[in-house]
């Protein structure tokens, strides 16, 4: 839903997303509900088409969402999801209510998070949001860098820190952490080394050394 | 649509000319600790004589993984570390992480705390932008002087923020739903009496400035951002302002009560060195408008919500994308609640981290000298870019 002030047409969520398929046709948009006091509800975006759709957001003429605000990842790793329901059921030829715990799987995935905004006529946030297939192998996403330059240093941020490859980023780095370092901090199940404080230096293997030369009566 | 991909306008200037006369590039390192680059931040910088060929920030030094932590405490555990962020307005900090957990748990602020949360603001914002006025000019060479009128301005707003909420800099002062104090007895005296005394010293100040001719000649076309990169670039705050580009979170999105105020936006016109010093010193008198306003209108009464719960806040499974004009630009925080105590993602969205990633575009063909105006006029805070 864009919240504007100045937007002569203020469109909802569900028009938009029927212009998009619309206009690109193949595209898989699917509206994500928000269920806090916020009501910022999301559409869900399908990779291949992922950087089509952001060239659409932004030269739309009634849109025109020329400002990506926040680029950022969410690790959802994989759950079970339990959920209570209650269903009707004939016992011993009694109807009575009965309730069960469904668990359903959730594999885990990554997910990256674009809050736009329309500069020109000053509305927004509209978001998007692309998911990975899974959290170890399938972790490429389109960049949409070439799109909003502001998206930059955030993709390399989430690079960095929850390690999702974005395909065709210009200069794809490490960005806060040091180049050398293997990890993505910001992942659920990252352990942080228990030597973290103690790096490897010379220090060990000297004293090591150094005991040789003790005395030993 | 692929077309439109192609006429996304390309931000690749072009190095430096070569006349022929020049020779072998020159490769160096300026910083961590050059004191131009106010505090522990690094630029890889190639040079061809004096003009820069290529320029790459290096930073995260300071960086402590600020959204982890948040992940792993309390809704308000988080709220004193927001202070650390940007340590120069820990005040306008406190406001956009307690406005977007207000978005996401639906509280509702009294009036009070709202002026008094404006109050402070505008307090926070006079006096980042006095110092940020003191630092620039440190860094062109004035030694002291300026930096030290400047401070010494910033301590009467501290000694304000000192006697509302205990500390000067990291106040932890707002809570979700209000504020966590009153104000003290004389205290509206005294910021009154602020407000009354900074013109004359902003007019001094200006005076002395802003005809100077150096400022003018080392400042002028240094630097330049055209605005359709800037808004590409998500460059916000007095930068973006200073492109020309009308973009202010307080007249866009009112939130608080910023729609009861009448102030005007600072505007710049080239989008220079010079059009971002002016614009924040504009953006002062404007800042003073709107605390004169809110110290004549403030309202007695509560200044929290009375539903808001302190300890075992849990808001419901959502999430909210908050946003404020911070002294900086925008500041934003986007919370996922999963209905625990702790939120599942705590995300800061900092102004200074995303105004930096053009500094390379407008260094190019600048000299090595600029390059210090240039980042000095971004008015970076490496608890923020870094987190």
């Amino acid at each position: 839903m864009l919240e504007g002030t100045k937007s002569t047409n203020v469109e909802s969520l569900e028009q938009i997303k029927n212009r998009i398929e619309a206009a690109i046709p193949g595209a898989r948009l699917e509206i994500m509900p928000n269920g806090s006091a916020s009501g910022q509800h999301s559409i869900l975006v399908d990779n291949e088409h992922g950087l089509r759709i952001a060239c659409f957001l932004r030269d739309d003429p009634q849109l025109r969402l020329d400002y990506a605000s926040n680029v950022t990842g969410i690790d959802w790793p994989e759950t079970v999801i339990k959920e209570k329901k209650k269903t009707r059921q004939l016992i011993e030829g009694v109807e009575r209510e009965i309730e069960e715990t469904v668990e359903t799987r959730r594999p885990g995935y990554l997910e990256v998070v674009y809050h736009l905004y329309s500069m020109e006529f000053k509305h927004g946030p509209l978001i998007l949001r692309l998911r990975t297939g899974d959290r170890a192998e399938n972790v490429h996403l389109p960049s949409l860098t070439p799109v909003w330059r502001a998206a930059e240093f955030q993709e390399r941020e989430i690079f960095d820190l929850f390690g999702i490859r974005f395909d065709s980023h210009p200069d794809l780095r490490r960005i806060l952490m040091w180049d050398e370092f293997l990890d993505h901090p910001m992942r659920k199940d990252y352990v942080d080394p228990d030597d973290f404080e103690y790096e490897p230096t010379a220090h060990g293997a000297v004293l090591d050394r150094a005991s040789q030369h003790r005395q030993t009566s | 649509m692929m077309e439109s991909i192609a006429t996304v306008p390309r931000y690749e200037l072009t190095p430096a000319s070569h006349d022929g006369t020049s020779g072998d590039l020159l490769e160096i390192s300026m910083g961590p600790q050059h004191p131009s680059t106010h505090g522990v931040f690094r630029m890889d910088v190639v040079l061809d004589g004096e003009r820069v060929v290529k320029l790459k920030p290096v930073f995260g030094y300071l960086h402590r993984n600020h959204e982890k932590i948040g992940e792993t405490t309390s809704y308000l555990g988080s709220m004193p570390y927001t202070d650390r962020l940007d340590y120069f307005c820990s005040l306008t900090n406190n406001w956009a992480y307690a406005l977007t957990i207000e978005k996401l748990a639906g509280l509702e602020v009294p009036e009070r705390a709202e002026y008094i949360r404006v109050i402070t603001a505008e307090l926070t914002r006079i006096q980042n932008h006095i110092c940020l006025a003191g630092f620039l000019l440190q860094d062109m060479g004035a030694s002291g002087t300026p930096l030290m009128y400047a401070f010494r301005e910033r301590e009467k707003v501290l000694d304000l923020f000192e006697s509302l909420t205990g500390a000067r800099m990291m106040c932890n002062y707002m809570r979700f739903g209000g504020c966590r104090c009153d104000l003290p007895p004389d205290w509206l005296e005294q910021a009154r009496k602020f407000a009354d005394e900074f013109p004359a010293f902003h007019e001094e100040f200006q005076a002395l400035l802003e005809t100077n001719e150096i400022l003018l000649a080392r400042t002028q076309g240094v630097g330049v951002l055209k605005p359709d990169l800037a808004i590409n670039a998500g460059v916000t705050g007095p930068m973006l302002r200073a492109c020309g580009v009308n973009y202010d979170i307080r007249k866009v999105d009112r939130y608080g009560i910023y729609n009861r105020f009448k102030f005007r936006v600072p505007l710049g016109d080239h989008g220079d060195v010079y059009d971002r010093y002016m614009v924040r010193m504009l953006e002062m008198k404007e800042s003073l408008e709107i605390l004169r306003q809110a110290l004549r209108d403030i309202p007695d009464g509560p200044i929290v919500d009375p539903k808001a719960k302190l300890r075992g806040f849990r808001p419901k499974a959502g999430e909210a994308y908050g946003r404020i004009e911070a002294p900086k630009g925008e500041l934003g925080f986007y919370v996922i609640s999963d209905g625990s105590p702790n939120p599942y993602r705590y995300r800061v969205r900092p102004p200074s981290f995303i105004n930096l990633t053009i500094l390379e575009d407008m260094c190019l063909g600048c000299h090595i000298a600029d390059v210090v105006i240039i980042l000095g006029s971004i008015d970076i805070v490496l608890g923020e870019v870094d987190r």
